[in-house]
């Protein structure tokens, strides 16, 4: 194949929902001219052991990204901040497992 | 008609169906690794192995009715040129990408139809391969079809392939709706449907599409055929001798 960067197809990006009830995941990215194809070609490249049903398909540049500059700033301050997690309460034991 | 007429009959139009997919499978895994892009690649390798798997089915059934103790792959192995029943154009070289999907649309065009007619067939095990078969051929026909617009309304290069490839494949795309004796007794029987109905849909559809593509078909073009008796052109050996050779080479090589 001899595509220069200008004649390439863009990238998609692949998200497929193994199951009723479950959420969209991340799977990988392909090539694809349109939205239409993007999505065959999904069902063919990420779906041939029945890991689907049901796809969604975006186009990489479409996805904003945070930086991993600022993973410092944006992530760190959750760090110390253990209250956050439900892990105060006194669970009655007649509640049992939770 | 006597039971072993019926049997021959059955026998026949199972070698007929599972043949087409094995020998269309068989060009298509060629180009398992070739194919312009990765995602074309894997596509048309998922069609080859889902008509691979279909060819199990019908040539399961052939030898079952023949009952002479042959299996599935004694018939796709080690059967000689002759005794295959598959139409012309599915032997086609791959050529280039605009003959293999060129191929492809005119085969599924009629695979499509003829699978959703033979859901109702009067043989039980005849309708049931039709229903296992018919989503994963209506796939193959959405597929090749949206190339074959995309294609051929796409850049002048892309018709021109588009074109030359239609040029080329269309006198072999008449053989599947022409019936012959076989195709008359067999829709007699309930066992197939009508050819004639299959070809009212099969041209419906290639019609539409070819227009959509901006393609035309070649005017009063004669129909080349001769697949479904056994006569078969001058590629077809070299594709059984690569799709043979191990098993006559080592006779029960299994893994």
């Amino acid at each position: 194949m001899t595509n220069s960067s200008s004649t390439e197809w863009p990238l998609w990006e692949v998200f497929i929902r193994g199951q009723h009830g479950l959420a969209h995941r991340h799977v990988g990215s392909l090539h694809a001219p349109d939205a239409e194809m993007a999505v065959n070609n999904a069902r063919d490249v990420y779906t041939r052991r029945n890991e689907g049903v049901s796809i969604w398909v975006v186009k990489a540049l479409d996805i904003v990204a945070s930086a991993p500059g600022e993973k410092g700033p944006l992530f760190e301050p959750a760090n110390s901040k253990v209250y956050r997690h439900p892990t105060f309460f006194d669970i009655p034991d007649e509640i049992g497992h939770m | 008609m006597t039971t072993s007429s019926s049997q021959s009959l059955r026998f026949e139009f199972a070698l007929r169906m599972g043949d087409n997919a094995l020998i269309l499978a068989q060009r298509l895994g060629a180009w398992c690794g070739h194919a312009p892009i990765l995602e074309e690649d894997i596509a048309m390798a998922n069609v080859a192995l889902d008509l691979l798997g279909q060819t199990k089915l019908w040539l399961a059934y052939a030898a079952e009715l023949e009952g002479e103790g042959r299996t599935a792959d004694d018939l796709a192995f080690l059967r000689e040129g002759r005794a295959f029943r598959n139409a012309l154009l599915v032997e086609q070289a791959n050529g280039d990408y605009a003959d293999t999907l060129m191929r492809q649309f005119l085969f599924d065009a009629w695979h499509l139809p003829m699978l959703e007619a033979l859901q109702g067939s009067s043989d039980p095990r005849v309708a049931e391969i039709a229903q296992k078969s018919v989503k994963e051929a209506a796939y193959h026909l959405d597929r090749s079809t949206d190339l074959v617009i995309r294609l051929g309304d796409g850049s002048e290069e892309s018709r021109a392939k588009m074109q030359r490839a239609l040029d080329d494949l269309w006198a072999f795309a008449g053989e599947l709706t022409t019936p012959d004796a076989t195709d008359k007794a067999l829709a007699e029987a309930g066992i197939a449907p009508d050819l004639a109905d299959i070809a009212r849909r099969w041209s419906a559809h290639a019609e539409q599409t070819l227009a959509d593509a901006t393609l035309t078909p070649p005017k009063d073009a004669a129909v080349r055929k001769g697949g479904k008796a056994g006569l078969h052109s001058e590629g077809f050996g070299f594709l059984l001798a690569e799709m043979q050779h191990l098993q006559r080479a080592h006779p029960g090589a299994a893994w």
